[in-house]
């Protein structure tokens, strides 16, 4: 199966998509208004590491990166339910959800 | 020798005193606190007569009675610094302590009746005790060390006693002056006692007596300075001149403190420390002179401004530094025996006459103006009989006790060759001035009608004259033990002096020399203030320059303060105020909060408040960490540079 993988897709493929994947998360997080799609963003930057992470383990027949992934994806998960709940209590209050007009730190 | 009874009780028992009135004075009933006021000094007096038995030959005596106690631990002990808390009881300390527990007992029976209806009475009576603690400190002191301690701690008391009406300006202002017109004093003693550690490694009194008298001949030079600077030290707790206008201003505290601090005890203390360290001063022909010569110049100096005083106290302050200048006087031509003679029975006097002085003003109801005053004589008729005594004794009547002891300094003056003859001159024409200024006082206050408005003076209490009768006695009788016996008594502390020139016939010549010219001072004063009283208002418009020269104290106030407190006041303000405070320290600081706000306002750029705006900070820091972790630096620097070299090598 190692053989055929190597074969088929090269290495350098994922993590091609990896990088793609996690600087369309840095794009999306950048340009992005609305905090639900910045929400997204994140989780796209965590996947594609999380990608960068399983194609390493096959590489190096090491089980520790698809651990990292469970572990990652456990977080994402706890953050995903935090941070929607954040955004939910934010439009509750502000009745919006523009990440420019969410500027309480400001000076 | 008196091994149950220890120096160290004498001043901790008005130490005592002191803690025990200053903390609980105000919660404890009056007659507590006056009991608590007196005991502290009557046992102190109580064990200064116990320890001084062997000296007069009662009890038991081995070999010479002088006694040296000091603290199993040593006080200071710093590599070659070795200093012990010592105190030493010899005849001269022995006199001293008589003198300051004695009459400081007398003045605080005084003070029951004077201050009694006084808010602070207890708080006045913990500052008296504390007076005689540090005042016996003082005396008592084995080396020079432990003398500043005392030295510093009266100057204390003695600020505290000034201001002790720190309500009134007056009063508060007289006090800093004092503490720090006497700090110009103790910088003088402070460097003596740094030299004589740099010179002879000690500042116990006993062993500089020792190491000097190992080389005899050690005479001038760096004596003569240390000399002199204790002898600032000494001009300036003893009021003398340069540094004697504290005295007059501190006439603004109580009057028994005048009279125990301000006349008898304190400011001799000048006095007794020169007594104390004669040793250096006998190996200083110079140094002797400048005290001879201070103390004569400060008699005729401070004598004539009290001629034309008006306020009885200050004529009395006047006075005083007048005759400190006599006991410098005799001390410069090293008669100290002479000089301790002379304060004490100064002390008895002065007291006497202070004490008087406050029964009048506490009659009248708080007047000190002697042109308001005049025929208190049949008012307060023990009041005018102690004064007329103390007046007559200072004035030098025979037998009177200031005649004896005023003697013996003009006669021990008059044999120190042709300068002395001079100095005696100087002081018998301060005996004349004396006799008259006191004679005035005497006329003014006593005699004549009553000038003031309709007031109806009392006597004192009991316990006001009490002190007063017995200080009347002490004023006739005191000087009865004479000169010989008196300096034969402290020749193992001051050293006997050398076999004198004179004779007894001179000795008489010249006392008599001094009655006539006191009496000569009385009809003076008689002529002026009795027979015709417009002669001095007269005088006054004749002489207006000398008058006014006089009256305005030779303008030494004012000059100190255009030639010392202005600059200073200007110094402070422009210099120290505006240029250091303001402009340079300020400037710092302003600078310093310049560059933090600046950076500030550029820094706060970045603190947006937008989200993504961190976002691109964190992932531009992310990049260039990267960058700065996955590109091999080196290789890429020394590429770049090798391309370079290799151009340059071109």
């Amino acid at each position: 199966m190692n053989s055929l993988f190597s074969q088929e897709v090269p290495l350098s493929w994922y993590l091609l998509l990896s990088a793609a994947l996690f600087s369309l998360g840095v794009l999306g997080f950048l340009i992005k208004r609305n905090l639900i799609t910045v929400f997204m963003s994140i989780e796209l930057m965590l996947n594609g590491v999380n990608l960068s992470f399983v194609t390493f383990a096959h590489q190096w027949h090491a089980v520790k990166g698809q651990i990292f992934v469970f572990f990652v994806m456990m977080v994402a998960a706890a953050e995903a339910a935090v941070g929607l709940a954040i955004i939910i209590a934010i439009f509750r209050a502000r009745a919006t959800l523009a990440v420019d007009r969410i500027d309480l730190m400001k000076l | 020798m008196n091994g149950y009874l220890h120096l160290w009780l004498i001043p901790l028992l008005p130490f005592a005193g002191f803690l025990l009135n200053g903390i609980l004075g105000r919660r404890l009933p009056k007659p507590l606190v006056t009991a608590i006021a007196l005991l502290a000094p009557l046992a102190a007096f109580g064990v200064v007569l116990s320890v001084a038995q062997p000296f007069f030959g009662i009890g038991p005596v081995s070999g010479s009675p002088a006694w040296v106690e000091t603290c199993p631990q040593a006080w200071i002990n710093a590599s070659a610094l070795h200093i012990d808390f010592s105190f030493v009881l010899d005849q001269l300390s022995l006199v001293m302590l008589l003198v300051v527990t004695g009459v400081g007992f007398i003045i605080h029976v005084y003070s029951v009746g004077y201050m009694h209806d006084d808010e602070g009475y207890a708080r006045y009576f913990s500052y008296l005790n504390l007076f005689l603690f540090f005042m016996t400190v003082l005396v008592l002191a084995g080396n020079a060390l432990v003398m500043f301690v005392g030295w510093e701690g009266v100057g204390l008391a003695s600020y505290l006693l000034i201001g002790f009406w720190y309500q009134k300006k007056s009063a508060a202002d007289a006090g800093k002056k004092a503490f720090i017109v006497n700090r110009i004093g103790d910088f003088g003693f402070l460097i003596g006692m740094f030299l004589l550690l740099a010179n002879f490694g000690t500042l116990t009194f006993s062993e500089i007596a020792t190491k000097l008298g190992q080389d005899p001949g050690w005479t001038g030079g760096v004596v003569t300075v240390i000399a002199l600077c204790l002898m600032l030290g000494a001009a300036g707790k003893s009021a003398q001149l340069p540094l004697y206008i504290w005295l007059p201003d501190a006439m603004e505290g109580p009057t028994p403190v005048s009279a125990l601090i301000h006349a008898a005890t304190m400011v001799t203390a000048g006095v007794y420390m020169v007594a104390r360290t004669h040793v250096l001063f006998d190996h200083s022909p110079f140094a002797l002179g400048v005290v001879a010569i201070v103390g004569a110049a400060t008699a005729i100096f401070a004598a004539t401004i009290g001629l034309v005083q008006n306020d009885i106290k200050r004529v009395l302050a006047y006075s005083t530094i007048s005759q400190l200048g006599y006991m410098f006087l005799a001390c410069g031509v090293a008669a100290y025996s002479a000089g301790i003679f002379h304060l004490v029975t100064h002390s008895f006097f002065k007291a006497l006459l202070f004490l008087a002085a406050g029964s009048v003003i506490h009659g009248m109801g708080g007047e000190q103006d002697l042109r308001k005053m005049g025929g208190l004589w049949k008012k307060l008729p023990i009041t005018f009989a102690v004064t007329t005594v103390g007046v007559l004794a200072i004035a030098g009547f025979f037998p009177f006790a200031g005649f004896f002891s005023k003697d013996a300094i003009l006669y021990a003056a008059f044999l120190q060759g042709p300068g002395g003859k001079l100095l005696w001159f100087a002081g018998v024409v301060t005996a004349l001035l004396t006799s008259f200024y006191m004679f005035r006082l005497w006329y003014l206050a006593f005699l004549g009608k009553s000038r003031g408005p309709e007031i109806h003076p009392h006597e004192s209490p009991w316990s006001m004259r009490g002190p007063l009768v017995i200080l009347a006695l002490l004023s006739i009788c005191g000087g009865w033990i004479g000169i010989e016996r008196f300096s034969s008594f402290l020749a193992p502390a001051v050293g006997a002096k050398a076999a004198e020139a004179g004779s007894p016939h001179l000795e008489i010549v010249l006392s008599i020399v001094a009655v006539a010219v006191a009496l000569l001072g009385w009809l003076l004063a008689h002529l002026f203030y009795r027979e015709k009283s417009t002669l001095p208002a007269s005088m006054a418009v004749a002489l207006p320059g000398g008058y006014k020269l006089l009256a305005n104290k030779y303008y030494v106030d004012e000059f100190y303060g255009a030639a010392v407190v202005k600059p200073l006041f200007a110094t402070s303000k422009y210099l120290l105020g505006w240029v250091v405070d303001v402009g340079l320290l300020g400037g710092i600081a302003w600078l310093l909060g310049g560059i933090a706000m600046l950076s500030g306002a550029i820094l706060q750029r970045w603190q947006s408040g937008n989200l993504r705006s961190y976002a691109a900070w964190l992932a531009a820091g992310a990049a260039a960490l990267l960058l700065f972790l996955l590109v091999p630096w080196p290789t890429v620097l020394a590429g770049f540079l090798g391309i370079h070299f290799g151009m340059a090598g071109h």
